[in-house]
């Protein structure tokens, strides 16, 4: 991996760019598990205002798996080099960075990395440490987070290294949609796997102070991935941040209630670039 | 056999089927049925489901989520990809899930689930099916064990064949002044099995190179000892006796004592620097004869075959001289080079002679590792035999 400055950063990370050419870009970041179709339904909300970008996290969706480095992607740190590197690809300026789960937090990561490239950040379902601490309650502890490595590895049983070439397989052909069920929320177990620990035994709380930017936090009710006193944990840290909290039950109102994301997403932007902004 | 009329069977057919409405099968069937909301939000529950948890049914319908009864780890599992696909696909398959009963007992299950939608295209019941699968998740769980343990002791058989493999090989060649050696080598395959190739570079004496390349027959930890067996015997015969010949009758005679179930090809050099350039000595034992590459550019095979050492009691050395003059090459080489495979075609001494030629000014090491990639190119993808290279060269002086 060493010295690969000609990486095709588009064709690596399967970005996606629709909307306004001209418009302010919002960049989509899908959070643990699944792909950027988790933002099929709220992504093209917003495409007459803004340019929009999605991708895949290296090691997920119809990322380039060749580029899969273990050790890069044991932490988030690796991740929100993937964000900083699709950004500066398209040379993307003002971003509103809209993150899912712990890629809410890997916005943050990116951000305090490259703050001239961003404008405001979206944090939907996010957490900055998921295990409890003392007084802090993350929602697990890590006996759960083992439990997780081992639904992982009873529920990628069927899963072998021979579906990769489909799963990387060129999104231009026609067999999208056989391609897409195949891929969507299925990789290689390993790669889930060090995502999981990566994620769920992430620490980010002392990051959230340093947060300079416009923030929304959006809330779920009976979020059992990022419960409500967490978002509120998040929307304190983090200085003049907005907190939303929606009726959407569940971890992923992206898909469970797009409408109700979309509204309170374009409410926030609305507000924070002011009248005719 | 009681002779049954016609209609007799017709009518135990419509009670059977009058008895298995479709309310008595739903409540009993031999799988767990739930209903819930697009939220998880249990609406119905059948009675083989609420046999097998212990649940009372008004204090789960309505009450609680289908995620809440899984185990942590499964609820999360749920959460981040269980759920998505049940939203995106429509449908989830063999979800392997532990189910926490009303006691705390863990009971493993394996889900189906459908989401109905309603006549807008909006999320209305999620239709979940649960079967009691136990045995066959500790089953496959002893799977993934298994595979897991075979999996580390593949990578511990690897490591160990390319340690072993490491040390058939000299860790840095250091040539005699006057001369430039270099050597390469690359594995079958992935490199997991150790293969029978090996090659040594040493002094004798302060002015005598030896060289010895040989490729004992058959892999793996067999061939392994008899490589080990060779290359130390090579080197304790060579200090002790002068001509090449005499240190490959020792070492045939060590495999026919040690070892005599197996035989192996060889090719031992010695180098004494003369005036000219170096007077060279080559013993062979079964091997492809090295090939010369002279100063003007004219090739020529070294030596007499011989026959191969170990096989039978007594082993035909043949040994013969040149002289190495200035911008001389000598290339050692097993099989794994000229037998490289395209289709029906082999890369052949031809072939080899060729790279020699577009790489003869370069550096000893640097034509080594030209020709091993031009063999593998040849063949296309991993090596089907090993293949171990070693180059001799005699420098031209540099004008002062």
């Amino acid at each position: 991996m060493l010295g690969r400055v000609d990486v095709d950063v588009p064709t690596r990370n399967n970005v996606t760019v629709s909307g306004r050419a001209d418009g302010q870009p919002m960049v989509f970041a899908h959070g643990y598990g699944c792909d950027q179709n988790m933002w099929r339904f709220v992504a093209p909300a917003f495409e007459d205002q803004y340019r929009t970008v999605l991708f895949d996290f290296v090691g997920a969706g119809g990322s380039d798996l060749s580029a899969y480095d273990q050790r890069r992607y044991s932490s988030l740190d690796g991740y929100a080099t993937d964000v900083i590197e699709v950004i500066r690809a398209l040379d993307l300026h003002d971003v509103i960075f809209v993150g899912h789960s712990v890629s809410a937090m890997i916005g943050v990561l990116a951000a305090a990395r490259e703050p001239d490239r961003f404008g405001a950040l979206v944090l939907v379902g996010p957490s900055p440490r998921y295990i409890d601490d003392d007084a802090y309650v993350g929602g697990f502890s890590e006996q759960d987070i083992e439990g997780l490595l081992v639904s992982l590895e009873s529920n990628y049983l069927g899963w072998s290294s021979a579906m990769a070439p489909v799963i990387m397989g060129n999104p231009d052909r026609p067999e999208l949609g056989a391609e897409l069920t195949a891929s969507f929320c299925r990789t290689d177990p390993e790669i889930q796997k060090r995502f999981a620990r990566a994620t769920f035994l992430s620490d980010n709380r002392a990051d959230l102070a340093q947060v300079k930017l416009p923030t929304l936090v959006l809330q779920c009710s009976d979020d059992l991935i990022a419960p409500a006193c967490v978002g509120e944990y998040v929307h304190a840290e983090i200085p003049g941040s907005t907190l939303a909290r929606l009726t959407a039950t569940g971890h992923c109102p992206n898909l469970s209630a797009p409408a109700e994301t979309v509204a309170a997403i374009a409410a926030f932007l609305n507000e924070s670039s002011g009248p005719g902004g | 056999m009681t002779p049954v009329s016609h209609d007799d069977a017709r009518a135990a057919f419509y009670s059977a089927l009058a008895d298995d409405d479709p309310a008595e099968l739903y409540d009993n069937a031999p799988c767990g049925y739930l209903s819930a909301l697009p939220d998880g939000t249990i609406i119905k529950a059948n009675a083989t489901f609420l046999t097998w948890t212990g649940y009372d049914r008004d204090k789960l319908v309505g009450r609680h989520r289908l995620q809440e009864l899984l185990a942590t780890g499964d609820r999360i599992f749920y959460e981040t990809h269980a759920a998505p696909m049940l939203f995106m696909q429509g449908m989830l398959r063999e979800i392997a899930v532990e189910v926490i009963g009303a006691s705390g007992l863990r009971l493993p299950m394996l889900m189906n689930a459908l989401l109905k939608r309603d006549d807008d295209g909006q999320p209305q019941v999620i239709r979940a099916v649960l079967f009691d699968a136990g045995e066959r998740l500790a089953y496959e769980r002893e799977l993934v064990a298994a595979r897991r343990r075979a999996e580390e002791s593949e990578a511990r058989a690897r490591v160990l064949a390319e340690t072993l493999q490491r040390s058939f090989l000299p860790r840095d060649i250091v040539a005699l002044p006057g001369l430039d050696i270099g050597g390469a080598y690359r594995p079958a395959g992935d490199g997991s099995e150790v293969g029978g190739d090996f090659y040594d570079v040493f002094r004798t004496s302060p002015d005598t190179q030896a060289i010895v390349l040989g490729d004992v027959c058959g892999k793996g930890a067999s061939a392994a000892v008899v490589t080990a067996l060779a290359r130390y015997t090579v080197r304790a015969e060579a200090l002790h006796v002068s001509s090449p010949t005499a240190v490959l009758t020792g070492l045939h005679q060590a495999l026919i004592s040690c070892y005599p179930d197996t035989y192996l090809t060889v090719l031992f050099l010695l180098l004494d620097r003369v005036p000219e350039g170096h007077r060279l000595r080559v013993a062979t034992g079964g091997h492809p004869l090295p090939l010369c590459r002279r100063a003007d550019g004219s090739i020529q095979t070294l030596g007499y075959p011989g026959s191969f050492l170990g096989m039978a009691e007594t082993a035909e050395i043949s040994e013969s001289a040149t002289l190495l003059r200035p911008g001389d090459m000598v290339m050692l080489y097993t099989d794994g080079v000229t037998e490289a495979r395209q289709g029906g075609s082999f890369f052949g001494e031809a072939a080899l002679a060729e790279v020699a030629g577009a790489s003869a000014g370069r550096p000893a090491q640097a034509v080594a590792d030209a020709i091993v990639a031009a063999a593998l190119a040849f063949q296309h993808g991993p090596a089907r035999d090993d293949i171990a290279v070693v180059v001799v060269k005699v420098p031209i002086p540099r004008a002062s």
